[in-house]
């Protein structure tokens, strides 16, 4: 397809985007990698007037050790995420599910922050945010304000974000030694979203599980805390019989999951419990 | 990837060095087109610019079915670089209906297809309006001021119920188009006294072909003359059928295919955009340029399959096979294309496979809905026959409690039966089941691997481990002329081919098929190198262009080695008979006397000789030839095949099934092909492993769907799943090599094979793994779901939830 005509604003800071943003009011539409705005601008889903494109606003881009947490610049590509030592180190989790994103041609073009503002729940990101409560750092001309992962998904691709807002940078904090990290993700071919994702992070203390955080991709229009898990796997012992499977089981309460081509809500939640035990373990470094 | 592939070269050419003795037939050639193919450096047809070219933009329905009441294109006109606006209406008078050459019954109902849709419209993505533009961006940008009223009419997506009477009709005429049926032996008898009978219903879903070039047409005249650049496999059956649709005399058309980025079927087509491109050209006397985005194809090329198959068997207690019986239903779409109603009867002969039987019947019906048409797709009509047969035989076996191969070798014809006419009435001329078989299971570990899948259901395993057999044949090399006839085929099968042979011994092969991914002229240059024996660089190979290359059947049917390879060999068989003449008159001597080997003519018993190069330029100089000798060494051959070709082999497939999940991963594969002689083993894997991907894709991953009111929901490729290699298995390939009789190269045809051999292996596998839970079939694609589901209907035998529809 061929987008309709729309006129273009290479910014070359974050203030001479938020000023172009401001100046076009909801005509604007902020451009990062164009993973998820190219397809629907060719598509004719989105005619935006104006595209202010980020990619050459270099302070978005990087990511930064900051003591208690690690900073990942909005601009900064999925390959860079994966390949940093820093977030390596700090947040594997971060890194093993963004290593699952689409393909690595995909991954050199699209943003971090990008596919987190997109909030697509198939994405895989968004439930990374949730499991690991990252923080949403945004600035308007009005100044600077920080988001918690729990308030910025707000419904399928709607955030927080107001349309005056760029998304500059996401918090990821540092969960300290003794976590087991997994993503667990369905799908149907490579590069095909998630049908179901897990993301699990598990502390184990002794044998036994003393703290567990698990989010799940695509079975809602938002990305999904499995609260009542965490609580259930609570104390489990990853190496008996049925404990974590048992703590799986309440993978799905309280999701909405939608119903496509690829999955039906019943198979979505079928798959979120199996999918949940086998993150689980594999976090608890049991698989 | 690569390693294997470079060790695979590097056996092909040890075995080259020992065998070869210097012939290029045989040779692992690396494809002579590929470099200027892989890179873009050549013309394909979007690239094509030329002055004062306008951009078309077609405005499609959004409906599967209504009555056009109102068109109404005055805003579109004004907007900017708009230069022309077209409806229906406007082209009413002159667009004819785009043609169906294979009536397959006296009394089919072949309805009127405008290119351009005037009154009513009956698929999703049918053109109503078109506009002329400036550019792209600018047509496409007009196409939002047309306004069109529709009056909405039922849809009619499903086969069954679209046969009910008093339902809505797709056309005055009714839904039903045609019924064909075929009978040998005794079936009643074959089923009355049978010890087992099976029956089952598959479901050959609607796939949509996806080249890797979107289909585009460039059209132009000088105001007297035609020329039509079309990304088409048929350049040549694409001329004489626009001829006769547009009225534009068929000596003032031209039509060129350049090179064409894949067609599996799909560009074997007359398109609705060719004509309206034509048309445009001819009212506005500009060039005129179209190329399709990836979801407008989706929506308008023509769809593959899409049959609903009931199938019966009929076995003796020992497993010997006594009877099949067929009963179709195939969805035509909403009008009959090119062949759209011949694609079931290209499978009506191949239900019996590799098998021997004594009764057969086959009924076909085809039916209309408001989807877009189905036409030939890579294997068209065989790939469903095979599944089916192949399907069934894995349930026959399982029926009798018998190893699948077991069951096949006791049926199956045996190799000193050949030359062996199947209860089809097709005369199989070579092959060798056995042997193609008995390196396929040495390959693959049969027995391992039954070993590891017992294991695995003794411990219940949640991954199970299933076994796929496949040991299909397939008629190709389409065709004789006088069967097609004998069919009701519009056209023959013949194929053309001339050999120039230039001043300075560099040889011009013009190649009445047309090439689009096959590798057409390196084969050629390989051919024609042994032939005339001048080395492969010094041939050239010319194609797809209607006013160089005049005459053609082009290329489908896995016919072009078979049918157009075999006219280059005849062609070139005249062209030495020539050079023998001048080379006897230079050399004084009889022309009996006059031995050829390696380019060289040479007196019997003498050291005296002439090249092939040295009696090219005599030929041109021509002041010393044989009296009434006609001063060139070219040559042409028309050859019209006697059979079809049959070739075979044995497909093995395990794939294991997660249970839990519904998950599927092909664990190995391992395909022995039998494609008579070899004339470069690197194109015939190339044409394998692409053919395997594809048949692995309709058992697994692709369907088109479309919902209750006939909108098709695969739009796109987030939604029409092709797998990438990612997704697919390293294939374990070899060959037996059982020379076909009927052709003078001992060549069968290998486009379609792999896809046709397949699909039954992957599915029989994943059922197979799943039998222990009682699970006699999962539908296509054998999605994670499907499969899901397909375990829970099997343990909880009262529910009814059935998948995707």
């Amino acid at each position: 397809m061929i987008p309709a005509s729309f006129d273009y604003v290479r910014a070359s800071s974050l203030d001479e985007a938020l000023a172009t943003l401001r100046e076009h009011g909801e005509e604007a539409k902020v451009l990062a990698g164009g993973q998820s705005l190219l397809p629907l601008l060719r598509l004719r889903l989105a005619y935006p007037g104006t595209l202010v494109d980020l990619g050459r606003v270099e302070e978005l881009r990087g990511v930064a050790d900051r003591g208690d947490h690690v900073l990942i610049g909005a601009m900064t590509t999925h390959y860079e995420v994966v390949t940093s030592p820093v977030v390596r180190e700090h947040c594997p989790l971060v890194a093993l599910a963004t290593a699952t994103v689409a393909d690595p041609a995909v991954r050199h073009r699209g943003t971090f922050g990008g596919s987190l503002a997109h909030a697509d729940p198939a994405g895989d990101l968004p439930a990374v945010a949730r499991a690991l409560d990252m923080e949403f750092v945004a600035r308007s001309p009005e100044g600077e304000r920080v988001i918690p992962a729990a308030d910025f998904f707000l419904d399928y691709l709607e955030t927080a974000l107001d349309p005056g807002e760029i998304l500059t940078g996401v918090r990821v904090p540092k969960l300290g030694p003794g976590w087991g990290f997994h993503y667990e993700k369905f799908h149907r071919t490579a590069q095909a979203w998630a049908i179901v994702g897990v993301a699990a992070a598990v502390r184990r203390s002794g044998g036994a599980v003393e703290e567990a955080r698990v989010a799940l991709t695509n079975m809602g229009p938002v990305p999904v805390r499995a609260i009542g898990v965490e609580q259930a796997v609570r104390g489990a012992d990853p190496g008996a019989n049925g404990a974590l499977r048992a703590a799986a089981e309440r993978a799905d309460e309280d999701t909405d999951p939608p119903s496509d081509l690829h999955a039906r809500p019943d198979y979505r939640r079928h798959l979120a419990r199996v999918l949940t035990r086998r993150a689980l373990l594999a976090a608890a470094g049991a698989a | 990837m690569t390693e294997q592939l470079d060790a695979g070269v590097a056996a092909w050419q040890i075995k080259e060095s020992d065998v070869l003795d210097g012939r290029e037939v045989g040779r692992a050639r690396r494809r002579k087109e590929d470099a200027r193919l892989v890179t873009g450096r050549t013309q394909w047809t979007d690239n094509i610019q030329l002055p004062g070219m306008l951009h078309v933009a077609f405005l499609r329905s959004p409906m599967a079915h209504a009555r056009i009441t109102r068109v109404d294109t005055s805003v579109a006109r004004t907007q900017p670089g708009v230069v022309a606006v077209f409806s229906g209406a406007d082209f009413a008078a002159e667009q004819g209906s785009l043609p169906c050459v294979w009536p397959v019954s006296e009394d089919i109902v072949i309805p009127d297809h405008p290119p351009m849709a005037v009154t009513e419209v009956r698929y999703v993505g049918e053109a109503v309006a078109c506009v002329v533009a400036t550019d792209r961006y600018k047509a496409a940008d007009a196409l939002d001021a047309i306004e069109v009223d529709y009056e909405p009419l039922d849809a009619v997506t499903d086969m069954t119920s679209a046969l009910d009477e008093g339902g809505p009709k797709v056309h005055e005429a009714g839904n039903k188009a045609f019924t064909w049926t075929f009978a040998q032996g005794d079936i009643e008898a074959a089923f009355r006294d049978a010890a087992v009978r099976v029956e089952r219903t598959f479901v050959q879903q609607r796939l949509i072909p996806s080249a890797m070039e979107p289909r585009a047409v460039v059209a132009q005249t000088d105001g007297d003359a035609f020329t039509l650049h079309s990304s088409t496999q048929i350049p040549h059956i694409l001329r004489v059928m626009l001829a006769l649709t547009t009225g534009i005399p068929e000596h003032k058309l031209r039509v060129v295919a350049p090179d064409v980025g894949g067609g599996f079927g799909s560009k074997l087509q007359v398109t609705a955009e060719e004509v309206l491109c034509l048309l445009i050209t001819r009212r506005l006397g500009r060039p005129v340029k179209w190329t399709e985005s990836r979801s407008e194809g989706n929506l308008t090329v023509h769809h593959g399959r899409d049959q609903l198959q009931r199938i019966s068997v009929a076995a003796d207690a020992d497993g010997r096979i006594r009877g099949v019986k067929v009963d179709l239903l195939a969805d035509m779409g909403a009008y009959l294309m090119l062949v759209t109603p011949g694609v079931p009867l290209l499978g009506a002969f191949m239900y019996s496979g590799v098998y021997k039987m004594d009764a057969y019947d086959f009924t076909c019906t085809g039916v209309f809905t408001t989807k877009v048409p189905t036409d030939a797709y890579r294997g068209a009509g065989r790939p469903e026959a095979t599944f089916a047969i192949e399907r069934m035989v894995d349930e026959l076996a399982a029926e009798l409690g018998m190893d699948p191969i077991e069951l096949r070798r006791r049926n199956w014809i045996r190799h000193g039966e050949f030359p062996y006419t199947t209860v089809c009435g097709l005369t199989y001329d070579s092959g060798n089941y056995e042997a193609a078989t008995d390196r396929a299971l040495a390959l693959f570990g049969y027995d391992r691997l039954r070993a590891e899948q017992a294991d695995r259901r003794a411990r219940e395993d949640p991954v199970q481990l299933g076994i796929g057999v496949s040991t299909y044949t397939e008629m190709c090399g389409l065709a004789p002329s006088r069967v097609l006839g004998s069919l009701s085929y519009g056209a023959g099968g013949w194929e053309h081919a001339s050999v120039r042979v230039l001043p300075t011994g560099k040889v011009e092969v013009v190649t009445g098929t047309s090439p689009h991914g096959q590798g057409h002229e390196t084969a050629w240059s390989q051919i024609v190198a042994d032939a005339l024996g001048v080395p492969f660089e010094d041939v050239a190979v010319l194609h797809g262009d209607t006013s160089s290359s005049y005459k053609g059947m082009d290329t489908y049917g896995s016919r072009s080695l078979v049918v157009g390879g075999v006219a280059v060999v005849q062609a070139c068989e005249k062209v030495k008979e020539k050079a023998r003449q001048v080379a006897a008159h230079l050399m004084e001597a009889s022309p009996d006397d006059i031995e050829f080997s390696r380019g060289e003519f040479r007196v019997r018993g003498t050291g005296t000789s002439r090249t092939i190069q040295e009696i090219a330029l005599a030929t041109f100089a021509a002041h010393d030839l044989p009296d009434g000798f006609e001063p060139r060494l070219d040559a042409d051959a028309t050859f019209d095949p006697d059979n079809f070709s049959f070739p075979h082999g044995t497909h093995l497939c395990a794939v294991e099934v997660d249970t839990e999940t519904g998950a599927t991963r092909i664990r190995s594969y391992v395909a022995v092909d039998d494609v008579g002689n070899v004339v470069n083993p690197l194109i015939v894997e190339g044409q394998v492993h692409g053919g395997i991907a594809q048949g692995i894709a309709q058992a697994l991953f692709e369907e088109a769907v479309h919902d209750a009111d006939g909108n098709l929901l695969t739009t796109t490729m987030a939604d029409y799943l092709l797998p990438s290699a990612a997704d697919l298995p390293a294939y374990t390939t070899d060959r037996t090599e059982t020379p076909a009789t009927t052709n003078p190269l001992g060549v069968k045809g290998v486009g379609e094979a792999g896809t046709i051999a397949s699909t039954p292996a992957v599915v029989n596998a994943v059922v197979d793994a799943l039998r222990p839970y009682g699970v006699r079939d999962v539908p296509m694609p054998c999605t994670p779901e499907r499969v899901w589901r397909a375990l829970g209907q099997a343990r909880t035998p009262q529910r009814t939830d059935g998948g995707l529809s």
